[in-house]
């Protein structure tokens, strides 16, 4: 479903994804750890056909980067700006989204999206109303009301609290359920390896440490990452 | 199934006027600065060196294209909050239709501040602009179409620059010179009582620059918005 052969992006003289190969199928989930500027962003941007490769290639949902309509149409992203528009209610936003993508019975799915993330209550007010973890609630289901097959999630679980952290874990869960690929970018280990199937690190734009299965210690690799941030192994 | 260009073009414009029709911030700020500059002409104004209908039309496009700009600069400052633009990037659908739907809404845009500087052109300067309503608004939309099709692809590619403010105007300006002198003549021509084949002229004129700067634009837009 995801599949990159020595991935990578320059801007100038500035490499900020090098060299990344990977390969996920329907139902994967990778969580992927980084420092700040390690490049996790960027490769998240070129597999959301937001941005161009400059070096190797690629296929999302069976379409080459850096794709076209055919890609977008199979993701959802989301990124740690909120994307939303304030002066919009929370529902707007999320309809626009699903009118963008040709969802049938848009208001209707963006009513059922903003349901899943525990947002119905405030689903018309403005979106500059709304606090932070409510905005990325919404932003959550704006990316998800397509029932997208591939999800890029960078950053997600910043400013939610408790409740929202667990609507958007039990949703990711339904998701991988259902056989939707997804990346997962966090800074939270153990939130991230309880979510997902695959494993990874990047540092200085490079894809260091790729492993699989979903028994992974989060105590162990919390030490296996600070080993590979901070020593460079 | 993702919506044809037209129609995501109309979505994005909806959304667009949503939001100005919220806020009202940009259009107050263009409707105050022109009646604004209405005022300043007049108060400069000798009238016994220069006749109003001489005056008027060069009043009233200076006026459409210096507050046309104010509404052209929020056209893409909405999207780059919170990376709103990203939705529209990421959404299945053709790039020109972002910007059939940002020029859409600029247009409606033009067009009510138009709505507001035509009358009180009129007030102060006494010209029979009203007289002439279906006339000089086949003028005004014409002119507007240009402006509007040039000043939205300036507003995508200056919005990502931090001078964005000074940058639009000066890549706007020397652009809006061929649809801003046929709309002044036509419509000086129009107040003088001119022959109607006078007036024909300066719309053909205006109607070339409609088409090539829209046809050019749409072709370019894509290629400001890639990262």
């Amino acid at each position: 479903m995801i599949a990159a052969r020595g991935l990578g992006r320059r801007f100038g003289g500035r490499v900020a994804v090098s060299e990344v190969s990977l390969s996920l199928e329907a139902g994967d989930c990778l969580a992927l750890f980084g420092p700040n500027g390690a490049g996790k962003t960027t490769l998240l941007r070129m597999l959301a056909g937001l941005l161009r490769p400059t070096e190797g290639g690629g296929s999302v949902a069976g379409v080459a980067l850096p794709g076209g309509a055919e890609l977008r149409a199979a993701v959802g992203y989301i990124s740690h700006a909120s994307m939303l528009y304030g002066a919009l209610s929370a529902r707007e936003n999320v309809e626009l989204t699903a009118r963008l993508f040709g969802v049938r019975d848009p208001r209707e799915q963006a009513v059922r999206a903003l349901e899943r993330m525990e947002m119905s209550e405030r689903a018309d007010t403005p979106v500059r109303l709304l606090s932070r973890g409510m905005q990325q609630r919404v932003s959550i289901a704006r990316a998800t009301v397509h029932d997208p097959r591939v999800v890029l999630l960078d950053e997600p679980f910043t400013g939610l609290d408790d409740s929202g952290s667990a609507a958007l874990a039990a949703h990711i869960a339904s998701l991988r359920a259902a056989g939707t690929t997804m990346v997962l970018v966090t800074h939270q280990i153990a939130e991230g390896l309880a979510l997902a199937t695959h494993a990874a690190i990047m540092r200085e734009g490079a894809l260091v440490r790729l492993e699989k299965g979903e028994t992974m210690d989060p105590s162990t690799y919390l030490g296996v990452y600070r080993e590979h941030v901070t020593h460079g192994a | 199934m993702a919506p044809n260009t037209l129609t995501a073009a109309f979505l994005i414009a909806r959304k667009d006027l949503a939001i100005e029709f919220r806020t009202r911030t940009a259009f107050f700020s263009a409707a105050v600065f022109a009646l604004l500059g209405i005022v300043i002409f007049y108060f400069a104004w000798d009238p016994t060196a220069v006749s109003a209908i001489d005056l008027a039309p060069g009043v009233l496009w200076a006026i459409f294209t210096f507050s046309g700009l104010l509404g052209l600069q929020r056209s893409f400052g909405i999207e780059q909050a919170d990376r709103a633009i990203d939705t529209l990037l990421g959404a299945p659908i053709p790039r020109e239709s972002i910007y059939l739907g940002k020029a859409m809404a600029n247009l409606v845009f033009v067009a009510a501040v138009q709505v507001v500087a035509i009358p009180a052109v009129q007030l102060f300067y006494g010209v029979p602009l009203l007289e002439h309503a279906w006339a000089l608004a086949s003028i005004a939309l014409l002119a507007a179409v240009g402006l509007v099709a040039v000043g939205t692809l300036f507003s995508a590619m200056a919005v990502n620059t931090k001078l964005a403010e000074m940058l639009l105007p000066v890549l706007s300006l020397p652009f809006f010179v061929p649809i801003v002198i046929p709309a002044a003549q036509a419509t000086a021509r129009l107040l003088a009582g001119r022959p109607a084949d006078e007036i024909v002229g300066w719309l053909k004129l205006l109607i070339a620059f409609d088409i090539v700067f829209v046809a050019a634009c749409m072709l370019a837009f894509p290629f400001t918005i890639e990262e």
